[in-house]
């Protein structure tokens, strides 16, 4: 039994080319035949199986038609290069709508067993010719299953990246609000590498506007540890090689408690409590004095 | 090359021109030890904008220049460190505490007539 079984594997595994592209237009021929019928099998499937619960059943429809096709031509023609710019394609369309990984994977290996069980029926007589369409059939599914799932991640992490890029951007803004005074609102979570960017372009920030005074706010930054607290006095001391003065504003009661708790050496920073107080500071510093004018007779003093 | 020192009124400014050998450094040091003296100035400016390195002897030099001028009377501030070399000196932990720096040359002149200012009232 055993022998023959391995016989018969190797019997098949030396079958050339041709008999398996003939065995797959055979394929391709049985699944075009039951195009209809396969592809409702496969979208009932999807919904029992409660994927892609954010697309309605019309959508889910229209998609599975699309991928049903690709996937038979990619049985057909052996080249994946189509499919993978419809999954490209597609990921980008589903993703906003908050598909998951699984979801996409879990669809096209439904897909695979949907016409796995039609390819049973109909070769459930002759358990010979259902090995040899089976040794077809399933590489060039698998293959199928892998680029879908891999085309999906690969437009997630693309996502990703740019939305971390816009992120970065968009967060260390570098302002001037008076002649030689610069305000740094720092917002979110400091890492290394946002510490480093933050600090260049301030010192950039520094020379190009002849800055003297730097208010740094960290209102919205929501944890300090010891890593942050060094980062804040590295800006504070590079910012004084280059001639300004750095003023730390919005040090939360948390916060100040925790830096005083590491033992982080603030003996260096200047801090005022918020940033209102802190442009007053730098007023101060640069010789600003900021009257109310006087009220005109007649008018309601504020 | 011998760095260039300028009288200017009651300063003495003194602008690198290009990267400084150790030795340059050592006798940039005595040059201005001796010219402050000399001039009777107030005031010493080192002018480090060209500069796109400074290793732990540049600094230590600078910073045994700025205590030497002070000993002899004068104040110093260092102008024009570059963003990409305050950076570099501050992760290595060359933070020039006790030293005055500034901008540019205009900078560090306003910061010495400043400081002039300041004692010039409390003279009076």
């Amino acid at each position: 039994m055993t022998t023959d079984l391995r016989s018969r594997a190797a019997e098949i595994k030396h079958t050339d080319a041709d008999a398996t592209a003939a065995l797959l237009r055979e394929l391709v021929a049985h699944l075009r035949k039951n195009r209809t019928q396969l592809r409702e099998e496969w979208a009932r499937r999807i919904t029992e199986s409660k994927l892609l619960m954010a697309m309605t059943r019309e959508e889910i429809f229209a998609e599975a038609t699309s991928v049903y096709d690709n996937y038979v031509e990619v049985l057909e023609t052996g080249s994946v290069e189509a499919l993978q710019a419809y999954a490209r394609n597609l990921s980008e369309r589903i993703i906003p709508r908050g598909v998951e990984t699984h979801e996409v994977l879990g669809i096209v290996l439904l897909l695979r067993d949907v016409l796995a069980r039609s390819l049973f029926k109909k070769y459930q007589a002759d358990f010979g010719l259902l090995n040899a369409v089976l040794d077809a059939y399933e590489p060039a599914a698998n293959r199928i299953a892998n680029t879908v799932a891999v085309g999906f991640v690969q437009e997630r992490e693309r996502i990703i990246r740019q939305q971390q890029e816009a992120i970065r951007e968009l967060s260390t803004p570098v302002l001037q609000v008076r002649d030689r005074l610069l305000i740094l609102p720092i917002i979110g979570v400091i890492d290394s590498l946002r510490a480093r960017q933050l600090t260049e372009q301030l010192l950039r920030g520094i020379r190009a506007n002849r800055a003297k005074v730097v208010v740094v706010d960290i209102t919205g930054v929501p944890s300090v540890d010891a890593t942050v607290a060094n980062h804040l006095v590295q800006t504070v001391d590079a910012s004084r090689l280059m001639g300004a003065n750095v003023i730390v504003t919005g040090l939360s009661s948390e916060i100040a408690q925790t830096l005083v708790t590491i033992g982080v050496d603030l003996s260096k920073i200047n801090a005022v409590g918020d940033l209102q107080g802190g442009i007053e500071e730098a007023e101060r510093l640069l010789g600003y004095s900021v009257t109310m004018p006087e009220p005109k007779p007649g008018e309601v003093k504020a | 090359m011998r760095v260039p020192i300028l009288k200017q009124s009651q300063y003495v400014i003194a602008s690198i021109q290009s990267a400084l050998s150790d030795e340059e450094l050592l006798q940039l040091r005595d040059d201005l030890a001796r010219d402050v003296g000399k001039h009777r100035s107030r005031g010493v400016i080192i002018d480090v904008t060209v500069l796109d390195v400074m290793d732990s002897f540049a600094v230590r030099t600078l910073r045994a220049i700025a205590h030497m001028i002070r000993l002899r009377g004068a104040q110093t501030v260092i102008v024009g460190i570059q963003p990409e070399v305050a950076f570099a000196m501050v992760q290595l932990g060359l933070t020039l505490e006790d030293i005055t720096t500034a901008l540019d040359l205009e900078e560090g002149l306003a910061c010495l007539n400043q400081q002039a200012a300041a004692g010039a009232r409390h003279v009076q």
